[in-house]
């Protein structure tokens, strides 16, 4: 099974180098008396439908680092292709790489074929790169695009088993968005009302889940036109603070006012210069 | 059918975090009912439609009899990773082979594929898989290579989860001789039962009859299975 990569040189079997050294780091520091930083995961809610004319795909923006939010704007739908897209939850770093490494294979691809990248090629090659690290690599992705055989929408697991399915849902969130698609999908949508659809499945997930939050990204790929909407509804807009607590000055009526000078003598002066180049 | 636990998992990149629930960090897994049976002519199979990942439903219309070739099919319970990748990479090997030979590959050939790669990883995978299919030699046959690696024909044959709830059924209802529309039935009502008591297993019935003339696939919708009892 050949394929043409630049960034990663198939090895056959498991790479599991840096498993020993960190788990050698995580005992010395344990021993220290520290924990290891935490992983950022995108908590998250994704999802994707496949309407008339092509696909919508949809995420939301809350990066969580334990239980705080480290990111309240970041990018879940990354780019594969001109016509592909991928959206990922599970461990931000793992998405992202996951995503550029097979997208810059894809474009290899697609130079060396002299045609537009297909979407179950690109499924293949994830499902193909995530089973050979036996889910260690923590990404869930939902990958959508439009090619010359119509619309197609896959998901794919952590541990490397993919679903083609007309609506698919992932992350933290995706039973919140699940339970909207059951509700409300129909076969062969209008753009409008796909574009609905996802919006709201999103915004389930963003208001019953923990995990994620802020606002709503939509990406809709269409034969020969992507439209990447961020943000396509800001769900969550910081609110303006109303009242102030500061008082005016005056509020406090002054009695009397009495000033001492305080005889200072310089003992010792030091000049540290700023590299501000 | 429970999630695989095996050494190198033990240091997963998922430590427990509250945010991200459970069961998005099982393995995905067709719990599954599989089963196959011979008649004259050709085999039957069949397949529930469930996929889990822990207590969630992660696909309700899964298609589990995968095409491996023409006239040979196989039916993937265990690990949804695990089977889809061995599926693929037999499917690579038998269509290769059925060009170096420029005929259609015998269904024993294909058991024996899939029967060197889970033996040979038997302690990393988790796949059991029946192959099912139609060949000039012998006509229509059914191997099961269970977890572990071992190959045995037998005219019919259950897997997965679902499938201890059936065996009885299935001794005390199959006769040799059968039609393919006699199969067809038991096959359906034998996925019905096991749909009816196993957790793992449910959605709709796939089936598919495979024949010298090709492949007739048909599903049965949920509301449409038979009904045995009225509790």
């Amino acid at each position: 099974m050949a394929t043409l990569s630049v960034c990663q040189q198939p090895i056959g079997g498991f790479s599991f180098e840096y498993c020993k050294r960190n788990a050698v780091l995580e005992f010395e520091c344990n021993k220290l008396g520290h924990s290891i930083p935490a992983a950022r995961k995108t908590g998250t809610t994704i999802c994707g439908v496949v309407f008339k004319d092509g696909i919508v795909l949809g995420a939301d923006t809350r990066a969580t680092e334990g239980m705080i939010v480290a990111d309240k704007n970041c990018s879940k739908i990354h780019y594969i292709s001109p016509n592909i897209y991928c959206c990922g939850a599970g461990t931000a770093a793992d998405t992202e790489m996951t995503t550029q490494i097979i997208s810059s294979n894809l474009e290899l691809h697609s130079l060396s074929t002299g045609r537009l990248p297909r979407v179950a090629t690109a499924n293949r090659m994830l499902k193909q790169m995530l089973f050979r690290y036996q889910g260690h690599i923590g990404a869930a992705l939902v990958l959508g695009g439009v090619d010359c055989n119509g619309p197609h929408l896959y998901s794919i697991y952590p541990h490397g088993s993919t679903d083609k399915l007309p609506y698919v849902t992932m992350g933290s969130g995706s039973l919140a968005a699940m339970a909207v698609f059951e509700d409300r999908y129909e076969q062969n949508m209008e753009e409008e009302d796909a574009k609905r659809l996802v919006r709201d499945a999103i915004a389930a997930g963003i208001f019953n889940d923990l995990g994620s939050g802020s606002n709503i990204d939509l990406c809709v790929i269409t034969k020969g036109k992507v439209d990447y909407l961020r943000p396509h509804d800001m769900a969550n807009k910081k609110g303006v603070r109303t009242g102030d607590y500061k008082y005016k000055r005056g509020t406090t009526g002054v009695l009397a006012k009495a000033v001492t000078k305080l005889d200072l003598e310089v003992v010792e002066e030091t000049v540290q210069t700023m590299d501000t180049s | 059918m429970a999630a695989c636990m095996s050494a190198n998992r033990s240091e997963n990149a998922f430590s427990a975090n509250d945010l991200v629930p459970e069961w998005a960090q099982e393995e995905v897994s067709t719990g599954t009912t599989i089963m196959a049976v011979e008649f004259d002519g050709g085999v039957v199979i069949g397949a529930d439609s469930r996929t889990t990942t822990g207590a969630y439903i992660a696909n309700r219309v899964t298609d589990k009899l995968t095409p491996i070739h023409d006239h040979i099919f196989c039916c993937r319970p265990g690990s949804a990773a695990d089977t889809q990748a061995v599926a693929d990479a037999v499917t690579y090997q038998l269509g290769f082979h059925s060009i170096e030979l420029d005929e259609p590959p015998l269904v024993q050939t294909a058991a024996n594929l899939f029967k060197q790669m889970c033996y040979r990883y038997r302690e990393e995978l988790m796949a059991g898989i029946i192959v099912a299919g139609w060949d000039k030699r012998k006509g229509g046959q059914v191997y099961t290579v269970p977890m572990g690696g071992m190959i045995v024909r037998q005219p019919v044959s259950v897997g997965g989860s679902g499938s201890s709830y059936i065996y009885g059924f299935m001794d005390s209802n199959y006769k040799p001789g059968m039609t393919k529309e006699e199969c067809l039935h038991f096959c359906t009502q034998a996925l019905t039962l096991a749909m009816e008591r196993d957790g793992s297993s449910g959605g709709v019935a796939r089936l598919a009859a495979i024949t010298e003339d090709g492949v007739e696939r048909r599903v049965v919708l949920g509301n449409q299975l038979p009904k045995f009892s009225n509790v």
